[in-house]
């Protein structure tokens, strides 16, 4: 009966989004509109597959559901490859013009592209780890089933078509114009959908597990959940100008909309990348370490304070603009309050190590969490001292705040979630143990390597820029124009470009090592069954 | 099951808890952990008293140090002005002839129109000032309107072709394709390339050249060096404007060109365009 209702609903959609197709006002909104219309008539066969067949009712109530996770691991490093290909392409773009092919105009310019590359690191690729860890996170430290049967298969696929729609939407035109926040209205409703969807299934979970207490890593996951929620749907608010075309105009304006904006772009940092990785953290360290975690106190008063602090202080990316002063200085406090809390993270994932230091020489895996939390110090420092708006006036517009959002990304997000990766998917595969570990090693150094090197080139660039654009001779006039600057830049541009290239290599490895391990490495038995602590 | 992990012997006591064999140790926090939480915090509400940052229903505090990054920048703009204030009023009242030979006056301009150039000039004329297609190289000593520092300063006040400065130069050349037959443009094209380099067909020139006394002499003169009057560009020096070669030479006769410039007067002051001007003057091309 249900299937019916399914059919019917999911037709439904497909011909209304023809319908929208066929008044489209826009590229990007006629593109969207037939992929909808595809993914409900793919849909709609699936179900119609399964209507009336006769099934057998098992109950899998003992036993993890790890299809999903299977599904989001698969996902992730996929996505991983094309949002590092993007990014090493537009690297180059940046190094060399020609590269913004004549016949790419409009499509594939750097700036179409640079959004599906934010976009598709953050998003798809931390995004879907951040979704399938938290998942498989859940359900072990609860002792239960993931809540809600299939919705966790809509929270997949839901996401996933969100990812499309937003990358197609890149490409053909549209865009809010907010950074990280670019999908059009359509495509925040979807995701608001997906996203209650998602924390229904990881609320459900938590409700009903059998562990007497709930661990540290899902009050990250459920403090990222709940925030990117409220988040998203503030700073979407907007009034789309047809329910046929692409554009819509936000809800607010002038400085009073740039400060939402950076309210939720400091938290997309803060609750996204920050706070949803710890919760990584916090699992996959003590496990791969099989060590307790270093101190409770530390990690409950790390987290409240994180959680706390971090929402107030998005105004440090306004400095020197049209916003109050008294809003930037509060923006600026905040942030330096907050890095002690964010480092407690640090020390409660470094500390938890001790005891088994030895394994750093002999498990690449360790190696690579290790790393990824030195990289989270190194960041969480250098934001706050970014903050300072003395700095700040050094800083701003410049390669400075590149080279620390990707010392972040591509270090802390990036190699937590590869050693994720290498941890869960032998045992969501069932295998022994990973194919190679060499080929982990080789991984960790063309990925730390390319880290530092994209780090420190745009670190000499960011801080040469900015001496070049507040440089004045001796009566007071600036001595640089601005194309002065972008030629100066153009070495570190080159080895920022060299830096994603490794970077992409230590991915490719790690998708052909993970694939391997899939295919060949020795089988075991399932070890997903539900079984509480005592 | 995963199996509880290692404890060593001189491990702290755990909280008692466990998920999926994950424990937790009772291990308080690190003291200069908290202690420098403390002093941020401390730092924070003493920062935030010196400092404007506490918001009432009407409006903010101000902080005890008074500080307000528009005042600083007004204080940095008057500064600059104060001391260059004297200087400027020379400058703009200079003659423009005189400029080059007072030491203290060129060496101002200089500087000055130096970051006028790069700041509103770049964008076309290149940030070394060696032009693009379609924008005059200032460098070289071939120029459209004239190169002597009344006649730079003249184009950079009024601009060129533009609708928005009733002084502005003005010259239109006509799209020849309607006027001409297609082997008279032909004929002119190859012409004009052997005027300054090689034609790409010579057994054409000797008919071209009837073409171009017949059309083109009157503006760009009998022997093709042109008429700044005008601005049309003297055709025998090999510097083109928009190529030089077969085919974009034949664009230009068909479709004519109409290059534009803005008037600068309501954007910048008198000083600094005299200083502009001087500073292209300046930059070896100058007459």
């Amino acid at each position: 009966m249900t299937n019916y209702l399914k059919l019917i609903v999911l037709g439904l959609i497909a011909f209304l989004a023809l319908i929208a197709a066929n008044y489209a006002r826009d590229l990007a909104y006629l593109v969207n509109a037939i992929t909808i219309a595809l993914a409900a008539g793919a849909a709609f066969l699936w179900v119609l597959r399964t209507t009336d067949e006769p099934v057998d009712r098992v109950d899998l109530s003992g036993e993890y559901m790890d299809g999903v996770i299977r599904a989001g691991a698969v996902a992730t490093a996929l996505w991983g490859v094309v949002g590092f290909l993007v990014g090493t392409f537009i690297a180059f773009q940046l190094a060399f013009p020609w590269l913004n092919f004549e016949f790419l105009q409009g499509i594939g310019n750097f700036g179409r592209l640079r959004p599906l590359h934010t976009s598709a690191v953050i998003f798809a690729f931390g995004g879907n780890a951040l979704i399938c860890t938290s998942f498989y996170v859940v359900q072990r430290t609860s002792a239960a089933r993931l809540w809600g049967g299939n919705l966790a298969w809509f929270v997949f696929w839901g996401y996933q078509l969100f990812i499309v729609l937003a990358a197609a939407g890149y490409l053909f035109g549209a865009t809010q114009s907010r950074e990280y926040a670019e999908p059009e209205w359509y495509v925040d409703l979807w995701l608001t959908v997906v996203w209650l969807s998602y924390l229904a299934v990881f609320l459900g979970t938590i409700v009903k597990r059998r562990e007497p207490h709930i661990y540290v890593a899902n009050w990250f996951y459920l403090a990222f959940i709940i925030t990117v929620a409220m988040l998203h749907v503030v700073n979407n608010m907007a009034v789309p100008v047809s329910v046929f075309g692409s554009k819509s105009v936000s809800l607010f304006s002038g400085v009073q909309d740039a400060m939402t904006q950076w309210w939720y772009g400091h938290n997309a940092v803060g609750f996204f990348l920050t706070a949803g990785f710890l919760g990584m953290m916090y699992y996959f360290v003590p496990k791969q370490a099989e060590r307790p975690v270093y101190s409770y106190k530390l990690s409950i008063i790390h987290f409240w304070a994180l959680i706390f602090i971090y929402i107030w202080a998005g105004p440090h990316h306004l400095h020197y603009t049209a916003l109050p002063d008294w809003a930037t200085t509060l923006g600026m406090v905040f942030s330096i309050v907050l890095w002690m809390p964010s480092w407690g993270g640090m020390i409660n994932g470094l500390m938890t190590l001790s005891g088994a230091w030895d394994k750093l020489r002999t498990d690449p895996i360790i190696r690579m969490m290790v790393i990824s939390i030195g990289f989270y110090g190194m960041s969480t420092f250098e934001g706050p001292m970014m903050s300072i708006r003395a700095v700040n006036s050094l800083s701003h517009y410049t390669d400075w705040t590149i080279g620390h959002v990707h010392s972040g990304a591509l270090g802390w997000n990036g190699m937590i979630t590869f050693g994720a990766l290498y941890f869960m998917v032998p045992r969501l595969w069932n295998r022994s143990g990973l194919y190679s570990l060499r080929l982990v090693s080789w991984h960790f150094w063309l990925a730390t390597i390319g880290i530092i090197l994209y780090a420190a080139s745009m670190w000499v660039s960011g801080i040469m820029e900015g001496l070049m654009w507040r440089e004045v001779d001796a009566n007071g006039f600036l001595v640089n124009s601005f194309a002065d600057t972008v030629a100066a830049k153009f070495p570190m541009n080159v080895v920022r470009g060299l830096g994603g290239v490794l970077f992409l290599s230590g991915a490719l490895v790690m998708c052909y090592n993970l694939y391997m391990t899939i295919r060949r490495s020795p089988a075991v038995e399932a070890t997903n069954s539900v079984v509480a602590a005592e | 099951m995963a199996k509880p992990p290692k404890k060593t012997q001189e491990d702290p006591s755990t909280t008692g808890h466990q998920w999926d064999g994950i424990q937790e140790f009772d291990n308080p926090m690190p003291r200069w952990w908290l202690w420098t939480f403390y002093v941020t915090i401390v730092w924070a509400i003493g920062y935030s008293i010196a400092y404007p940052a506490w918001p009432g229903i009407k409006s903010a505090t101000t902080g005890l140090l008074g500080w307000s990054t528009r005042a600083n920048v007004e204080a940095d703009i008057a500064r600059v002005n104060a001391t260059n204030d004297a200087i400027n009023t020379r400058l703009a009242s200079a003659d423009l002839g005189s400029i080059a030979t007072d030491p203290e006056l060129s060496g101002y301009a200089t500087s000055a129109g130096s970051a006028v150039f790069k700041t509103w000039c770049a964008q076309c004329h290149g940030s070394g000032a060696a032009g693009a297609v379609g924008y005059p190289n200032l460098l070289d000593n071939d120029w459209l309107w004239g190169g002597d520092i009344e006649s730079i300063h003249t184009t950079i006040a009024h601009g060129i072709r533009n609708e928005d400065d009733p002084d502005a130069r003005y010259s239109e050349m006509p799209a020849f394709g309607d006027i001409l037959e297609r082997d008279e443009i032909d004929q002119v094209v190859n012409y004009v390339m052997s005027l300054s380099e090689t034609p790409q067909d010579a057994t054409q020139v000797a008919a071209g050249e009837t073409v171009f006394m017949d059309n083109c002499a009157v503006c760009h003169m009998e022997d093709g060096t042109g008429d700044r009057e005008q601005g049309a560009p003297n055709l025998t020096d090999a510097i083109w404007l928009y190529g030089g070669d077969y085919d974009t030479l034949k664009a230009t006769v068909e479709y004519s060109r109409f290059g534009v410039m803005p008037p600068w007067t309501e954007r910048l002051t008198a000083a600094q365009i005299a200083a502009v001007a001087s500073y292209v003057h300046q930059l070896g091309g100058g007459e």
